[in-house]
């Protein structure tokens, strides 16, 4: 998470071409959409975040560390059995995932109040779904 | 200590206001006692007497009794039974529900189940992972994690509708509670942890074992100056160790404890270990209860349950307080079922 801070200006910035890319998304067809922008999503955040695709990112409240790879799937912080190298209790050879994200918060602005957001628990529906095409339509106001 | 409004002990009690449960364990908190809380030992049996046997160790000694939800992954009697039976016989329990093995459908139906048969209290769980336990070839759930899980118990309690919306006619009325490890990784971040499970309902909060109280006193000082204290109960969890080989083996294979040296050196060094080990507990008890914002501990004795009685007896944490068990106050009990 040593480059949380320009990956997550990146982000924002990526994040509103999309929201300016509305129309023509609506011009084309969310439902048609789906597919390619999702296989673009799962290939592109695959290697930046090692993604799961769960379809309701939370990257930017987690200090772009993906709590979806730990394997409790914690979305709103760190169990009781991290090891004290930092490591994960089920795995002892990764880095806990919420350690990765306090430290990866501390270098985004705002980052450290993003922890502190109480996430609901996971729509095990949106599975494989595009997250970018849902936030799109979720800040023009069109719920998907 | 005897509510002069308890009609039966065990039976609901009048819900008093701010309150949210009908249970004697949140009236002993709001009261301000020092509460002493500790873990039953889930039977590997289908026999009830296994699991009353293991209650009545503890009897005159502690407030209420967790009943432990596969802690550790490892199979036994689940904790919806043991609290089935403890309520019967008029034991205050406090139902661990763990994420690893149940859905949010399960879940909720267990939480109106639990309040139906009176349980007033839940301590909401991630749970250990299944690579812990004795059946590592499970299939792991968490479908919810501790925060969401407690999120869910509020909307039942507080909202009175389950996740999808659907009404439900009787809310439980329970009191909320978590756990919390100050003492694992990312330490300096625990605190905030604490104050997300504040967040989202815990009223309530059982630690993981101290046996280091300066990192205790430093946790303790984040949560107040994240202004919780008057919001939560925290209860310190506590518990003896039988020998430094046995502190070895916990602090090398059970996630999340942390022993530091000393306390290892101090038990090679004993004559008598486990009397060391108690004595050790019982030192750890006297100096935790007197850190501000302290509301209880929460013994821990796996497999010495025997040694609770004597430890909080020689630790004066009660305070010639006798905690309620069946057949404590007959007279009592026969007057106020007669009016």
């Amino acid at each position: 998470m040593r480059h949380a801070r320009g990956l997550n200006a990146f982000y924002r910035g990526f994040e509103a071409v999309l929201v300016a890319l509305h129309p023509l998304f609506r011009w084309i067809g969310y439902e048609r959409l789906e597919r390619p922008v999702a296989a673009v999503e799962r290939s592109v955040k695959g290697v930046l975040f090692d993604c799961r695709m769960c379809g309701q990112c939370i990257l930017s409240s987690t200090g772009m560390s993906c709590p979806m790879n730990c394997p409790k799937n914690l979305r709103n912080g760190p169990c009781g059995g991290v090891r004290a190298n930092g490591h994960c209790e089920v795995r002892p050879e990764m880095m806990c995932v919420w350690v990765q994200a306090v430290a990866g918060a501390a270098r985004i602005p705002g980052g450290t109040e993003g922890l502190q957001n109480v996430q609901v628990a996971v729509d095990r529906r949106l599975q494989g779904k595009s997250s970018w095409l849902r936030v799109v339509r979720e800040r023009v106001g069109e719920a998907p | 200590m005897i509510f002069e409004d308890e009609p039966v002990p065990g039976y609901p009690l009048p819900i008093r206001p701010g309150h949210t449960s009908p249970g004697r364990f949140e009236r002993l908190l709001r009261a301000g006692h020092f509460a002493v809380t500790t873990e039953l030992d889930p039977p590997d049996s289908a026999d009830p007497e296994d699991v009353f046997r293991r209650a009545r160790v503890f009897d005159g000694y502690v407030d209420a009794i967790n009943a432990t939800d596969g802690s550790g992954a490892n199979c036994h009697m689940s904790s919806m039974a043991v609290c089935a039976l403890l309520t019967r016989n008029g034991y205050a329990p406090v139902m661990q529900i763990s994420c690893r093995d149940k859905n949010r459908i399960a879940i909720q139906g267990d939480i109106l189940g639990a309040a139906a048969m009176g349980v007033c209290n839940l301590l909401c769980l991630t749970g250990d992972g299944v690579q812990a336990g004795d059946h590592p070839q499970a299939l792991p759930v968490f479908d919810l994690d501790a925060l969401t899980l407690l999120e869910t118990a509020r909307t039942l309690r507080d909202e009175h509708h389950f996740l999808s919306g659907r009404k439900i006619t009787f809310a439980p009325r329970v009191l909320l509670g978590a756990a919390e490890n100050p003492f694992a990784q990312p330490v300096e971040w625990r605190a905030q942890r604490l104050a997300k499970k504040v967040a989202a309902g815990a009223q309530f909060i059982q630690t993981q074992w101290c046996y280091d109280v300066p990192m205790l006193r430093t946790f303790m000082q984040h949560v107040d100056e994240l202004g919780l204290l008057h919001k939560v109960f925290i209860l310190v969890g506590v518990g003896p160790l039988r020998s430094a080989k046995a502190a070895e083996w916990i602090r090398t294979h059970v996630p999340g404890v942390h022993i530091p040296d000393a306390v290892v050196k101090r038990l090679a060094g004993a004559a008598d270990p486990a009397a060391e080990g108690r004595q050790l507990c019982i030192d750890l008890i006297q100096e935790i209860r007197t850190i501000k914002g302290v509301h209880g501990v929460h013994v821990m004795a796996y497999r010495q349950e025997h040694t609770v009685a004597e430890i909080i007896e020689r630790s004066g944490v009660l305070n010639g307080r006798k905690p309620w068990h069946p057949g404590r106050d007959p007279q009592a009990n026969t007057n106020r079922m007669a009016s």
